[in-house]
Order: structure tokens, then C-alpha cells, then sequence
């Protein structure tokens, strides 16, 4: 924990940050490494996220896959939940709905393991502040 | 291709860890409670927010700017600023989902609004029903202010100002600002007359700033993009986008975050894949208990507050409630009331009896037992309602009423005159009938019915008894025959 | 100033005031209901909750209540036209709608403002009918609660914690349900009510009365065995008149002790007599503590407090019972009356006092509630039997085929019926201490007093003080009349910043006269002063004006007393207080 005591050293900060988030999505950087967030709001945990994503943090270990299991907030796909986005190096992020544990093993053994197209993805429907 | 949604408000819900201050700071998070305090004069920063014609999310739709610098110019010795998380409408969850998702965001806004209101004391009312979002705003404040951006001497700028909680117990009037107050302050939940408004005399009767959680969550991008950019969005009057709680009998359920302007048709097809099973649109709710029912005629109405306004309904705090062909729209308009019924304060004797009246008028009509001339007291009623209630409240709750007579009068008209309501949901209004040319004969349905109201010999058409019938549908869902109908 | 106008006429008037007041100077009355006002008071009561006097401000989407908006430049104010008309009116079949058409048996009826209301506009019919809202109804020893009539003015509910600040009442429920009532719908009994009854005073309709005793005074005065006394207080005379149609302020002491006598009190006596006595000891014990203090005794509690304001005293007893060793030990008059009525006046007669019923006719509730304390009775009997409000004995008169109006002026019974100038300015706030100075400077310098008016004891405002001069040594007197006011002096004297020698207290706005058992003044503030000025046009009428010369409480000290607190006069003069914050409980 640090005091951020200036604007300059906040701005720092972020750019480290940012060069550290790059990294671990740039396949060619040592430190790349999959990134799997669940989507962990009230509604998520009701619709399961939890034990997904207890099981997703387990399993990507257990089969040696280096990965990055976080939480988020909700990412709106009420419909879809519980809900889980995946990055592999190089790769765009991916959202998938409906993630049981089945649909998580199938995510770890096909998508991020062998790269294979698995259904169930949500397409990003949204223009972010950075993109518009 | 540009997309239908543009997430500003929920820009890093489902993107950042919530509980992690650096990913909110990686993305540029706290830059623009460095850049106000550091770069710019509290008058200049009022003037941004002004300009970008950023306007109330919670509802009321009052200029977020105007607000903040009517608040600033009262001399006091103490300024509050207030978050207000008192979300109620039924389905509407968009403030919980951005206090989960990215509360540092509310807190940055916060801090920003006490620096160019005055104010070094920030509260954020909360309802208790909401622990996750209690939790991990307590995270956000206890990160914030180990790193320095609530606390004293914020960024090393001399400006200090922090956050405490308040609890609210889940009172839907108490969104309703002077109730707000009231409730933390541990009086009575109730509004009072406006004015005086809370900018002059709010929290322990000094001037206090009250905004909603998804206007906050804007301020920060406002800074930092500019409001040359925030005003580029929207419609004339409505600048920015608006979070809407996609519900009812629609495909893709969930929160959508659009540019104002938008119509209630593309976020209902585009956006919500249209309605589920394929069914016919029938209305749109929007507004909650305060907005109203709107019908076909009105889903390419570019979506903002003024529009809305004028086609009977509101935008409220962004709830979003499709229906269908089995929807009975005066069903609907009672559902509402009955919400507003049990939240009402009491306070006021048109919104305390007046939609207590309603109520029972719309469940008058619902049972079958409804005149022509009530039809004309649930219309003078709701206006004088509309009219002479106290608060907002009152004041937009005979909308769901109003607004389904006026789109749809002739479903009033025939729960009314023919005693029938065409989406077989009003019970009383139901018959069950067995079609003698098909009924064998069998039995089963006689033996199914929890009331013994059908009779009949053994191979010959049965009979239900109206009288004694309940309606429950047993019967209808046993029979092979597909011989008993809903008349 | 601010120009607007009302109902096209051109208004100018000072900022800050409402439409309503706007609309007055113009001749223009809105009708109000939840609103209040007791003008010169600062009681004032605006929640904006009944909508009923709701008007149209030109351009604005919804009607505006005239009672809490202010004015503003060049508004447009409609009072009348078909949408404001049509408006009020719904309001008004609303509020009726959820009302119990009891008005023939209401306690209220003819004095209901909600019935006048329904009469002004003229509602004929109620187009929306449905549920009422019904609750328990209550009752105390002095009022009774039956709030299935509550219109959610809130009236009483600012009388009992903004002006009283005695916090019993507050809005429960919510919605529909919502109602005024103690905290958890608990009695009125076990809150922390001191039954002064403003809440009663100020209720526009039958929610909150007083407890009847008529019937137990009609069953007394037909037994033949019982001899009825009965004893007038101070400011009743100066406003039973006003039930009859008499001009407020106008006395009829002696047409009150003509239709006490017709309606067959066998001895009509005055509280005023009592009021003598209450001097004499309550004025020997300022004086005692007084020089006792100036000996430099410092286990003397200064300043002293007057005790003769039951509601006070219920006040002090939940709220600071720590203090209750200040206040005097003095009983109160009716409650001197009693034991002197049973003990002295019946035994000299050879009446048991098991045979005597006495009756006071009070302008007050809580005498209700302090003649049934357990310390003013013996072996079970009350010293006081019934306490009568001012209204309760109107109707007994009116009840009774007297014509109030065309009755001779008569004179009180002896000996219990003498009374000097000072007892009777005790009807009205300042007034108790205003007798006590007269005496207690001619007791203390043994010099005679010239000017027995003390001018600058008298008055309205809340708190007032004034320093006597006692022949060389100044006396402090402050003097508070509701019990918010009472509160702020008490509070004072328990940091030790108080610097009085004497504090007079009364429970009610103006004391006595504004009592809450009076005639109904509708928030008339003009009512209370004419009745003030009536109660010292009394005094002023009186040739013996200083309580310790009455002839009839000298000799009651001779032949019976013996002297100011002395054993016997402590034994039937003299009371204490108990301890009552731990009695507001919560019933399972």
C-alpha cells in the first residue's frame, strides 16, 4: 500500500499499471498469462458464480495452466449469468453465459487449451468510453 | 459498426476487481479528483459538469450542475454531500450493480462534489438489502483512504473530505431526497414541502447535495473526457446515456446502458432480442412505479427525460418492463398501485387515501364488478392525485393508471362492460367451460378439481359449476381432450 | 416586498410569508385544515399534509398548498377556479372517506372542524368509499384516544414534541395505515404524556377528547346521601362564557356560581380560596428557603419551583426526576381544597368524609389524572372525587335546560368560597408568582406594599424574567408557560446557570386560560389574551388583592392550621414527587 501524495505520481502509477496489464496480454511477453474473470455481483452468486469460479481457479491449476481467476462486478448479461470473460494472450476478450461447471471445463479444455471455438459466447454489444 | 449501447456509467462494472483499487487506477481511476483539485477552481469545475448537460439519473432529471453550484453559493459552516443508493423501483438494480462493480467510482464522484460544493463530509444512504454492495463500498473507502484520495490532505492538495455509510431500511419513499434526510438524520421517513430544498437546508438542517449513484458514476469520465465529448452524446435536452433494467417478457434480461435518444424499439429488438417465444409487443413499462405503460404507437420515441414526459410515461431510475399479449394491462396499472399503497408514507391525504381508493377501484374492475362511472373516478382521482400530492411519490403514482387508460382503454372497457379480460389473468373474469362435443367423458378432470365444482356421468359431457369453481386450472391441464376452455 | 396576485387582484406584500397569509390581506380565505397557528406564540404547525388548501400557480404542472408556499414576484395565484374547486373537494371526499360517519355521537360534534369543513364546501355525497383504517381506541385517566378519527393533521403531534417537547406522540405506520399514536402503539397511560392536553386543544376532530366524568357528577348530585361541593378554578369564569355565545374575555363568575347552584351543588365553593392557601405555603416556603439560603445554608435547592400545575408536575417527574427535591412541596389548589373541604369545612358540619363528594371544574386535563393519584387519597377515598373540564361543564349546563345567558350573578358559599385579587391571576401565565411576590414581600420586609401590580411579570412571551426588588434585595423570578419553555429553564438549572430565586411554570401556552380543557379557540391567539385580560380585570376588581390577608384563610389558620408549615398543613398541604422516567415501558 502506498499514499499517492501528487497527481503526477497517481498518473505514474496508472501507467505502470498499464505496461503490467499489457504485458500479461501480449503473447509475446514473459509475463502473458490467461486472464478469466466471473462475474461475481448479487446476481452472479445467485445464479452459481461462486462455485464456478472456486472451480475454474482449482482446475486451471490442478491441468498446470497458468492462469489469472479475479472477480468483477456484474457485466449485465442478467439473462446469461452466471457469466465468465476470458482472455488468452493475443486474443480479444470472450465472453461466455451460462457457465456451469461443465461449461467450465469445456471452456479450460477446449477454448483456452486448444484454442477451439466453444458455443455459448456473448458478443460485446457495447462501445466503450474509449472506443467512441 | 457502431454499437447500439456505450457503457459510460458501467464502464468498469464486469471489467475491474472491485475490490482492487489498483485496476480501478490502471484505468484511470482517481485522475479526475487529481485533475479537479489539482487544475481546476471548484467554479470551473461546477461550469464543466454544467455544460455537459449531465442531468439527474434518479429520476427526477434536474440539471446535475445547477444543483451542485445552488449548493455551493449557500454560506454555511458545514456542507453535506449525499449519495443517494435508496434504489426502489421493483426490477430496477443498476445503482447495486455499480456500487458491486465499481464503487471507487462513486467515491471519486463524491469527493469531486464536496470539493466544488463545499462540503468536507460525504454520506452515502444505502439500503440494507444491498450487503454486497454495503461490503465492498466499505473495501472501496477503507483502499481509498489508505491511498490517500479520501481522508485529509487528499493527493497532497490540502482538500480534505470523507465518506461514512447510512443505512436505510428499504422505504421506496425514502429515495425521495427530504425523506432521505429525514431517515438519516433517525426521524420519520417522510418528505417535506419544497422549498426550503436540501441545498439550502438539508442533513441537520445544513445545505446538502444529493445525488444518485449512476449520475456520479459519470462525473468522473465527464472530467476526464471533457464535456464537449459528454454533450456530443444524447439528444438536445439529454445529454449522455441511461442504464435501463431490461426485464419482463424479453429475451435478453439483463442492464443495457444506451445513448439517450435512443428508441424504446431498438433497445427492446436490437438490443433485447425482442420478446421471448416470439410473441407480440404489447407495452413497455418504463419508469416504475412512478412512469407508465406506453403501447406500439410510441416505440420510435427517441428515449430521453422530456420525451418520456410527454408520452404519458417517465424515465425514473431506468426500469424496463416489456409485456405481451398475456399481460392485463389493468392487472398492471394494479400491480403498481399496490406497490405505491404499501410505500406510500402517509403523510399526504391524497397519495394516503387517495391511492388506497385507486387500489380498490382498480380491484373492483379487475374482480368484474367495475361501472363506466368508475372509470371516470379512476381518471379524476388520479389526476387530483397527480396534482395535490405532497411529493414525487404521489405525484407520479397515478401513472400507470393514467397511462394504460389512455393506451389502453379498451381493455378497461371490456373488463367493465363484457366482463372479460382478453389475457385471461383476471381470475374472476375467468370461466371454465367444457366443450360438450369434445369432453368423453372420462372423469379425470372431476377428479382433479379441489372443489368438486364439476359433475358429470361416466361417458357423458361434464359441467363445471361456476359458482363453486376457483379458477385454478386444474381441470384445463388434466384433460387429454383438450375440452375445457377459458371463456 | 414581493408583488403577485391572487384571484386577479394585485397582492404586495414582504417576502417570506405564504400564500395563505397573501391571500388574507386581500380578503381572500383559503380553507385549511392540517394547518395551525397561534399567532405571537411561535406555534405553528404547516406539514402541508392535507392538501386542502391546495391552489393553482399559473404555469406550474401540479397545485401548490397555499399554507407552506411562499410568495414569489409576479406569480399568478388561482384560489377558486373549477380545478382547484374540484380538487379540494376530492381531497376533502378522500379524507371523509376514511372518517367514521359518527357525528351524532361524536364528542366533537359541532366542535369539528373537519364537520365545518364538509359543511363550507359543500359535500353532499362521498363518490369514493372503501376500507377505513380502525385502530384501538385508548384511554388515560384524562384523555381518551380514538384515533380511527385521526386525519393526520399532525397538530398534536407538534403541541406534544415541538411545543411540549414531551415526545408521546408521533406519526406510526405507514401508508394508509399511517396514524398518530405513542410509540409502539403503547397507552397513553404508559408513555410519557403529562395529560396537559394540548394534543385535545388542538385536534380538529374527535381523535383526542377528554375523559367524560358528567355522568359520575349527574349520579353524585341525585344521591341524596352525598353532599356535593364543588369548586370553580380561576380561569374558568373568564371562558365558560364563550360556550354560550358570549364575547371570549367576558367574566361570568357569578352566573357560573348561579348555575352551579341550579344544577344542585349543595355548596358552590372556589378554587380561588385554595389559590390563598397555595400562597401562604407555597410563599412561606420560598421565603424559608430564601432566608435560609442568605444564612449561607448550602443544602438549600434554589431557585424554588411552582407545584401547583399538575401537568408540570407529571412533566418534571418523567423527564427530570433528579430535580424533584426544587420544586415546592406545596400541593396544588384543587388539591389543597380537597382535604380542607373533607377535613375542615365536612367534619365542622359533622359530614363523613365518605358522604362528601367534591367536584372542581378545571380548564385543565391533567387535573383529571392528579384528583386519581393515590397520594391524594385516604384509606381509598379521593380528597377530590371528579374533575369537570370547562367544556364538560357547559354541557352539563346546557344539558341541564339552564339558560346560562339570562341567569342572575350570585356569590360563592363561605367560608371556602372567599378569595382575593391574587388567587384569581393564577388562571394566566405569571400570575401564581405575581401573588406569591405580593405576599411574600410583605411577609419577608413587614412593610406594606403600595403597587400590587407587577407589570413586569405579565405577558406572552415564552420565557420572561424580571428581577423583584425585596426592599433592598433583588429576587430573580423567571417565569415559563408551555412545557418546551419549562424544559430550556429546568435544563439551565441542572448546568447551574441558573440565576433565579423563583421560577413560576405552567404546562399550558398562557397558562390556565389557554389550558386544555377549555372552550376550543381554534388557534386563536387573540382568544387567550382576552381571557388574560379578564382574569386581571378580576383581580383588579377585588378589594383584598393580597392572598394573606383573606379573612377567611387567616381564620382558617387559626381555628385549624395552626401555621404555614406547620405539622398539620404538611400533612394535608404538602406532597411529593416520584420518580417516573423508568415507568415508559413497552406491553409484550
Amino acid at each position: 500500500m502506498t499514499r499517492i501524495k501528487s497527481l503526477p505520481e497517481l498518473t505514474r502509477l496508472r501507467d505502470d499499471l498499464r505496461v503490467k496489464r499489457s504485458a500479461k496480454s501480449d503473447k509475446s511477453s514473459p509475463e502473458s498469462i490467461i486472464q478469466v474473470k466471473v462475474a461475481m455481483a448479487t446476481c452472479g452468486i445467485a445464479s452459481g458464480a461462486r462455485p464456478v469460479m472456486e472451480y475454474m481457479t482449482e482446475e486451471l491449476e490442478k491441468r498446470n495452466i497458468p492462469a489469472l481467476v479475479t472477480q468483477t462486478g456484474c457485466m449485465c448479461y442478467c439473462y446469461a449469468e452466471p457469466t465468465v470473460e476470458v482472455t488468452v494472450p493475443g486474443k480479444k476478450p470472450v465472453v461466455f453465459g451460462f457457465v456451469t461447471m461443465k461449461k467450465a471445463d469445456e471452456i479450460i479444455e477446449r477454448y483456452i487449451r486448444k484454442g477451439e471455438l466453444v458455443e455459448g459466447i456473448i458478443p460485446a454489444d457495447y462501445d466503450t468510453i474509449d472506443s467512441k | 459498426m457502431a454499437k447500439k449501447q456505450l457503457r459510460i456509467a458501467l464502464r468498469n462494472c464486469g471489467v475491474i476487481d472491485p475490490e482492487r483499487i489498483e485496476e480501478y487506477i490502471e484505468r484511470d481511476g482517481y485522475q479526475a479528483l487529481g485533475k479537479v483539485l489539482t487544475e481546476l477552481s471548484p467554479e470551473a469545475t461546477i461550469e464543466i459538469i454544467k455544460k455537459s448537460g449531465l442531468r439527474g439519473r434518479g429520476g427526477g432529471g434536474f440539471s446535475t450542475g445547477l444543483k451542485w453550484e445552488i449548493t455551493r453559493k449557500v454560506q454555511a459552516d458545514q456542507k453535506y454531500v449525499v449519495c443517494n443508493a435508496d434504489e426502489g423501483d421493483p426490477g430496477a438494480f443498476m445503482d447495486r450493480s455499480v456500487l458491486e462493480g465499481d464503487p471507487h467510482s462513486v467515491l471519486e464522484a463524491m469527493a469531486i462534489n464536496g470539493y466544488c460544493t463545499g462540503a468536507s463530509k460525504g454520506l452515502v444512504y444505502i439500503r440494507a438489502e444491498y450487503p454486497l454492495a454495503i461490503e465492498r463500498l466499505k473495501i472501496a473507502m477503507k483502499q481509498a483512504r489508505e491511498w490517500g484520495f479520501l481522508g485529509e490532505d487528499i493527493l497532497g492538495t490540502g482538500f480534505s473530505f470523507d465518506v461514512e455509510i447510512r443505512y436505510g431500511a428499504g422505504a421506496f419513499v425514502c429515495g425521495e431526497e427530504t425523506a432521505l434526510i429525514h431517515s438519516m438524520e433517525g426521524l420519520r421517513g417522510e418528505p417535506t414541502v419544497k422549498p426550503p430544498f436540501p441545498s439550502e437546508s438539508g442533513y441537520l438542517g445544513k445545505p446538502t447535495n444529493v445525488n444518485n449513484v449512476e449520475t456520479y458514476a459519470n462525473i468522473p469520465v465527464i472530467i476526464n473526457k471533457g464535456w464537449e465529448w459528454f454533450a456530443g452524446i444524447g439528444t438536445e435536452k439529454s445529454k449522455g446515456t441511461k442504464v435501463f433494467a431490461l426485464a419482463g417478457k424479453i429475451n435478453n434480461v439483463g442492464l443495457i446502458e444506451v445513448p439517450m435518444g435512443t428508441t424504446l424499439r431498438e433497445v427492446i429488438y436490437d438490443i433485447g432480442g425482442g420478446l421471448q417465444d416470439g410473441a407480440a409487443f404489447k407495452a413497455v413499462q418504463t419508469g416504475g412505479p412512478s412512469g407508465g405503460c406506453l403501447m406500439e404507437k410510441h416505440l420510435d420515441v427517441p428515449i430521453d427525460y422530456d420525451n418520456l414526459i410527454a408520452a404519458g410515461s417517465m424515465m425514473g431510475s431506468g426500469g424496463m418492463i416489456v409485456m405481451d399479449d398475456s399481460n392485463c394491462m389493468v392487472s398492471i396499472a394494479k400491480f403498481y398501485l399496490d406497490f405505491t399503497v404499501e410505500e406510500s408514507c402517509g403523510k399526504c391525504s391524497p397519495c394516503r387515501i387517495g391511492n388506497k381508493r385507486l387500489n380498490e377501484l382498480l380491484d373492483k374492475i379487475t374482480k368484474g364488478n367495475g361501472t363506466m362511472e368508475d372509470l371516470d373516478k379512476l381518471r379524476n382521482l388520479s389526476t387530483v392525485i397527480k396534482e395535490t400530492s405532497l411529493c414525487g411519490l404521489g405525484q407520479s403514482s397515478p401513472n400507470p393508471v393514467l397511462s394504460t387508460l389512455e393506451n389502453f382503454y379498451d381493455e378497461y372497457y371490456e373488463h367493465v362492460t363484457a366482463k372479460k379480460c382478453r389475457s385471461n389473468v383476471c381470475k374472476s373474469l375467468m370461466m371454465y367451460i367444457i366443450d360438450a362435443e369434445k369432453c368423453i367423458g372420462c372423469t379425470l378432470c372431476a377428479r382433479n378439481c379441489p372443489v368438486n365444482a364439476i359433475t358429470g356421468e361416466r361417458k357423458q359431457a361434464h359441467y363445471i359449476d361456476p359458482e363453486k369453481c376457483i379458477k385454478c386450472g386444474a381441470c384445463m391441464e388434466k384433460c387429454k381432450f383438450s375440452a375445457i376452455f377459458i371463456n | 416586498m414581493i408583488k403577485l396576485t391572487i384571484d386577479g387582484k394585485q397582492v404586495e406584500v414582504e417576502k417570506d410569508i405564504t400564500i395563505l397569509k397573501a391571500a388574507k390581506t386581500v380578503g381572500i380565505d383559503i380553507p385549511t385544515l392540517c394547518y395551525f397557528e397561534l399567532r405571537d406564540m411561535n406555534i405553528e404547525n404547516r406539514p402541508g399534509g392535507c392538501r386542502i388548501c391546495v391552489v393553482e400557480i399559473k404555469g406550474r404542472r401540479n397545485l401548490a398548498p397555499a399554507c407552506s408556499t411562499k410568495v414569489e414576484n409576479g406569480i399568478e395565484v388561482n384560489t377558486h377556479n373549477i380545478r382547484v374547486l374540484n380538487a379540494r373537494r376530492t381531497v376533502l371526499e378522500l379524507i371523509l372517506s376514511d372518517h367514521p360517519a359518527e357525528c351524532l355521537t361524536c364528542a366533537k360534534n359541532g366542535n369539528c372542524e373537519l364537520q365545518s369543513m364538509a359543511q363550507q364546501l359543500g359535500v353532499r355525497e362521498l363518490p369514493y368509499q372503501g376500507e377505513q383504517s380502525t385502530y384501538r381506541k385508548d384511554t388515560s385517566p384524562a384523555i381518551i384516544r380514538d384515533i380511527d378519527k385521526c386525519i393526520m393533521c399532525r397538530r398534536c403531534e407538534m403541541m406534544c414534541n415541538e411545543v411540549q417537547t414531551v415526545g408521546a406522540l408521533s406519526a406510526i405506520n405507514r401508508g394508509f395505515m399511517a396514524v398518530v399514536a405513542p410509540a409502539f402503539e403503547m397507552n397513553l397511560e404508559k408513555s410519557s404524556c403529562t395529560y396537559c392536553g394540548q394534543c385535545v386543544s388542538v385536534c380538529p376532530t374527535g381523535a383526542l377528547t377528554e375523559v367524560d366524568h358528567s355522568r359520575n357528577v349527574i349520579n353524585a348530585l341525585a344521591d341524596p346521601a352525598k353532599t356535593v361541593v364543588v369548586q370553580t378554578a380561576p380561569a374558568v369564569r373568564a371562558a365558560l362564557g364563550e360556550e354560550f355565545g358570549l364575547e371570549p374575555g367576558t367574566l361570568v363568575t357569578g352566573k357560573m356560581v348561579a348555575a352551579l347552584r341550579r344544577l344542585g351543588f349543595d355548596y358552590v365553593f372556589d378554587t380561588d380560596f385554595a389559590a390563598d392557601l397555595t400562597i401562604m405555603e407555597e410563599g412561606s416556603e420560598l421565603l424559608d428557603r430564601l432566608s435560609r439560603y442568605l444564612k449561607g445554608d448550602k443544602s438549600v435547592k434554589l431557585p424554588i419551583l411552582t407545584s401547583c400545575c399538575p401537568g408540570w408536575v407529571n412533566f418534571f417527574e418523567h423527564n427530570f426526576p433528579e430535580m424533584r427535591d426544587i420544586p415546592s412541596t406545596a400541593k396544588s389548589p384543587q388539591q389543597m381544597f380537597g382535604p380542607i373541604a373533607k377535613e375542615y369545612f365536612g367534619k365542622k358540619l359533622g359530614i363523613d368524609r365518605k358522604n362528601m363528594i367534591v367536584v372542581s371544574i378545571m380548564p385543565c386535563l391533567a387535573k383529571k389524572y392528579e384528583c386519581q393519584r393515590d397520594e391524594f387519597k385516604v384509606n381509598g377515598d379521593p380528597d377530590v372525587n371528579f374533575s369537570l373540564s370547562t367544556r364538560e361543564l357547559a354541557h352539563l349546563i346546557k344539558a341541564s335546560n339552564i339558560d346560562f345567558n339570562s341567569l342572575p350573578e350570585e356569590e360563592f358559599d363561605n367560608p371556602l368560597g372567599e378569595s382575593t385579587g391574587a388567587s384569581v391571576i393564577f388562571g394566566t401565565t405569571g400570575g401564581v408568582i405575581e401573588a406569591a411576590c405580593r405576599t411574600a414581600y410583605e411577609l419577608y420586609t413587614g412593610k406594606k406594599l403600595e403597587k400590587v401590580d407587577f407589570m413586569e411579570l405579565r405577558g406572552f412571551e415564552n420565557i420572561r424574567h424580571a428581577t423583584i426588588d425585596f426592599d433592598g434585595l433583588p429576587i430573580n423570578i423567571g417565569i415559563a408557560h408551555g412545557l418546551g419553555n419549562a424544559r430550556k429553564l429546568l435544563e439551565d438549572i441542572k448546568d447551574g446557570k441558573s440565576e433565579f430565586h423563583a421560577i413560576e411554570i405552567m404546562a399550558c401556552p398562557g397558562g390556565c386560560i389557554g389550558g386544555g380543557g377549555q372552550p376550543y379557540h381554534f388557534g386563536d391567539s387573540e382568544i387567550l389574551k382576552k381571557r388574560a385580560a379578564a382574569v386581571y380585570q378580576e383581580d383588579a376588581g377585588k378589594t383584598i388583592r393580597k392572598s394573606h390577608e383573606n379573612p377567611f384563610i387567616i381564620q382558617l389558620y387559626k381555628e385549624f392550621l395552626g401555621k404555614p408549615l406547620g405539622e398539620k398543613s404538611h400533612h394535608l398541604l404538602h406532597t411529593k414527587y416520584f420518580d417516573k422516567s423508568a415507568s415508559v415501558f413497552v406491553e409484550e
